[in-house]
């Protein structure tokens, strides 16, 4: 198995580009870098592996932080708690893993493996299964793919422990997990249904943590050089920029546990008369000039702040910000029929046939 | 009403007496090393004027005097004076790999940690306690704070914006053992966001001596000077709090001084919503008037390096002023400036920095030092240089705007005279009288606020509203307003991502007059 090790400053750059991926959501990774900083600085190292590396056999955890961003802030992120969902589910399926990988790269999940690697002493997949940032269990390549939903453990920093040993499907998986981490006080670490390492090579969407790294260091570079850090975002992805404008109203909701709503942005530069309107369900859903679509789900719409190019996130996002709207290739997983069952516009309530920007 | 405003800049310390609404009297004079005796100076210099006296022997009578100052924000920026803490986290055993301290300069978590305690304790978002409070640690960890010889201690517990019982308890545990400590509870500063919280509060306990020894001399300064006026701090929302209360929480008053500006621009202006810009010497600050108070920074701001989440106006600021450099050839502005040197510096004034106050004095558009010196520069040169001043200063404006359309704008500062009476994108430039001194202005006509942000449950969004408004007025009071005259100024709620039963957090600010004692 090639692995290579991960710096401490890659590590800073994947919390920058994990944030980006987060699409709106996912929440900061800021506390899970922390931590990250705190376990190097103890000496713990980590290593980064293909997906192509591992047996067909191999046991790989797939590690979610689930709750409100709002309860992470104040109940903070403690590495070892997320390797104790990972430990827990060994315990109960008596295997040890041999790798672990993250369920989504948006947000702090996409720094979470790597607490967990530094604790089990295993490597770090290069794949995850959304490839950015979603709400729902169901809505990631490994539910497209039907593989099995269970079993699941959830585990809070108390002690608390539960294992969801059977369910039928995803969206139950959902549902229940989202029962237990409400009674923990909206936040907790769940290692989601293992994976085979065939399983991970056939659904998981690769090359993803490189690619949040990538993303985070043109961000700092540009930083540290005064460059422009969208244009440098650009030098790497095959982006799209859609708009560049002020926030200009924020309208937020909560409908079935979810933060809701509208941003409006006026036009800036070469978008002078333009509106720009974002939808969002924690993530940036749908984004329309003047009334008419330009982007949607799953397309990975990224709001950035236009001076730090740092991305701009649905909760926190206020009147008056300067920001660049940027647009990101899907996962291919999720360009099928099935796959946008799961995340297309219609997966989100909107009677939207998917177009994507980048077909055009 | 008559009141006497100063502000302790690292320039100038102005003061002026404001009577029944209007400025009486306005003065500058340079910021002493020791600030108080500058302090001391300046209510001298008012009281000879015979502006303080009845006409009957004895003097007027001062509602107060209300001082803003720097001294607060630059002891953390430059490593001075600060005092050793002791942090006591009431939480576990959530969050123990990122203890207090943990995302601080190194330099400065050297300077100030004097050890770290973590017990059990802490709220939910609902309310429900975390852990029960454990007080027998609490007792433990105030006696080896005392046994290490530590005065100043920084509480701080999850979710305690919510709910404060576990740090109010554990202060009083922690006071039982050690009656001299300053103990400052993150609570009392604010917001969600345990960190940045907790950050704010360890910096406000290694202000405690700090703190204590610079009101005590105000105090002295005032008694000493004859004016026989309560003493109130500025803070960084425009309002101020007696002195007793800031004497507890200083770092509220960090960025006082860009406020008192802004919010003097508004009182001289008679606007309540405009574009401020405050030209000093080294420095230029854009903030917009919301109401008559600084928009306010809703995000992460950095003090000295420390993430911090507390009231903070948010302002743009640059490198422009009355101070800064000119080269002509390439031209450029700033960002480097002569700064309290310019009355030696400057080519006016025999020294051998080209300025833009010179550039001024050449085009007769101030009357200071020999324009003899500075006769070489023809209109040309100087009206490149002020149209280069004018696009730093629009281009900054531009940034801060929120909005498309044009604004008005307000220019204050002894740098004012840089800001020409048009630019694009705004449709008004108003420069006010008193203007150079706005900043003492807005220290002696702020108002006292309370504020209420937290989550409330099962409540109609109007109801929560209500409810915030009711404990944001208590505050108010409790901080020393009249409750007759309060208002609310913001009102802010968010639905809550996740969180079950309409949860809605609301933020509410209400401010109202210094009662009469």
């Amino acid at each position: 198995m090639s692995s290579r090790e991960i710096t401490l400053d890659e590590i800073e750059s994947l919390a920058v580009g994990a944030w980006v991926l987060g699409t709106g959501g996912g929440g900061n990774p800021y506390l899970s870098l922390l931590n990250a900083r705190a376990l190097y600085k103890e000496g713990k190292r980590t290593q980064l592996i293909d997906s192509a590396d591992l047996a067909d056999d191999a046991y790989v955890a797939v590690i979610a932080g689930m709750g409100a961003p709002l309860v992470g802030i104040e109940r903070l992120t403690d590495h070892r708690v997320f390797a104790r969902a990972a430990r827990l589910m060994e315990t109960h399926t008596k295997r040890r893993f041999d790798a672990v990988m993250g369920m989504e790269i948006g947000g702090g999940n996409g720094v979470r493996p790597f607490l967990v690697a530094a604790n089990l002493g295993i490597p770090v997949v290069d794949s995850d299964t959304m490839g950015r940032a979603y709400p729902e269990a169901q809505m990631t390549s490994v539910a497209v793919g039907d593989l099995t939903p269970y079993p699941m453990t959830v585990v809070d920093v108390r002690g608390l422990e539960s294992v969801i040993e059977k369910v039928p499907s995803w969206k139950w998986a959902e549902r229940v997990g989202r029962k237990i981490v409400v009674e923990y006080g909206s936040t907790a670490s769940t290692c989601q249904p293992p994976r085979t390492g065939a399983e991970v090579k056939k659904w998981g969407i690769h090359g993803t943590t490189t690619k949040a790294i990538a993303i985070g260091h043109a961000v700092r570079e540009a930083q540290r050089t005064h460059a422009d850090p969208v244009a440098a975002i650009l030098a790497v992805e095959p982006g799209k920029i859609l708009f560049s404008g002020k926030v200009i109203d924020v309208e937020r909701r909560v409908t079935d546990g979810y933060l809701r709503g509208v941003t409006r942005f006026d036009g800036l530069d070469d978008f002078r008369q333009s509106v720009l309107t974002v939808d969002f369900q924690n993530e940036w859903i749908v984004a329309s000039c003047d009334g008419e679509p330009l982007a949607m789900t799953p397309d990975l719409i990224c709001v950035l702040d236009s001076v730090s190019g740092e991305a701009v996130g649905s909760e926190t996002i206020r009147y008056g910000q300067r920001v660049t709207v940027i647009a990101l290739p899907p996962p291919a997983v999720f360009l099928t029929p099935k796959g946008m069952e799961h995340v297309g516009p219609r997966a989100f309530g909107y009677d939207l046939d998917y177009r994507s920007v980048f077909s055009a | 009403m008559r009141r006497i405003g100063i502000d302790v800049g690292g320039t100038n310390t102005d003061a002026v007496l404001i009577e029944d609404g209007k400025v009486v009297r306005a003065m500058k004079a340079p910021t002493s090393e020791d600030v108080t005796t500058g302090i001391l100076d300046s209510l001298k210099s008012l009281g000879s004027t015979g502006l303080l006296l009845d006409g009957q022997g004895g003097g007027k009578k001062i509602d107060g005097v209300m001082i803003g100052t720097t001294h607060f924000i630059n002891a953390v920026v430059q490593r001075r004076h600060l005092t050793k803490v002791a942090a006591l986290r009431l939480g576990m055993p959530a969050a123990a790999s990122l203890p207090p301290f943990c995302d601080w300069p190194e330099d400065l978590a050297a300077l100030v940690c004097g050890g770290v305690w973590m017990v059990e304790g802490g709220h939910e978002y609902d309310g429900r306690p975390f852990m029960p409070l454990d007080e027998a640690a609490v007792t433990k960890a105030a006696r080896e704070m005392k046994a290490k010889g530590l005065k100043s201690v920084g509480i701080s517990s999850i979710f305690s914006p919510l709910d404060p019982a576990h740090e109010r308890r554990a202060a009083e545990l922690v006071s039982a053992e050690m009656p001299d400590a300053v103990v400052t509870c993150s609570s009392d500063l604010g917001r969600i966001g345990l960190l940045e919280r907790e950050n704010a509060g360890l910096l406000n306990a290694a202000l405690a001596e700090l703190s204590r020894d610079t009101i005590a001399a105000f105090e002295k300064a005032i008694r000493d000077s004859g004016i026989a006026a309560p003493l109130f701090i500025t803070q960084n929302d425009g309002t101020v709090a007696e002195a007793s209360q800031a004497r507890r929480l200083p770092v509220y008053s960090f960025a006082s001084g860009a406020t008192n500006s802004m919010r003097g621009a508004a009182y001289l202006s008679g606007l309540q919503d405009a574009m401020v810009i405050d030209v000093g010497g080294t420095t230029t600050d854009v903030g917009q008037l919301k109401n008559g108070f600084p928009r306010e920074a809703n995000s992460v701001v950095k003090v000295g390096g420390v993430r911090t989440l507390f009231r903070m106006p948010d302002l743009l600021s640059i490198g422009l002023g009355g101070g800064s450099h000119v080269a002509l050839d390439p031209l450029k502005v700033g960002p480097v400036s002569v700064g309290y040197r310019l009355l030696k510096d400057g080519l006016a004034f025999g020294g051998r920095q080209l300025t833009t106050t010179d550039i001024a004095i050449a085009a007769g558009v101030l009357r200071l030092g020999d324009r003899g010196k500075v006769a070489h520069l023809d209109a040309a040169t100087c009206q490149r240089v002020f149209a280069e001043a004018a696009r730093l200063a629009d281009e900054a404006i531009d940034r801060m705007k929120t909005e498309a359309g044009d604004v008005t704008l307000i220019a204050v500062g002894g740098g004012a005279f840089l800001i020409p009476d048009t630019l694009p994108g705004v449709s008004e430039v108003i420069h006010v009288e008193h203007g150079d001194c706005a900043n003492a202005v807005g220290a002696a006509i702020a108002q006292v606020s309370g504020e209420c942000d937290q989550i409330f449950k099962d409540l109609t969004r109007v109801g929560a509203i209500a409810a915030a408004q009711g404990i944001a007025n208590d505050r108010a009071v409790a901080a020393g307003a009249d409750r007759k005259t309060l208002q609310t100024i913001e009102s802010e709620d968010m639905p809550l991502a996740y969180l079950p039963g309409n949860s809605v957090r609301v933020r509410v600010r209400v401010v109202g007059d210094v009662a009469a004692g």
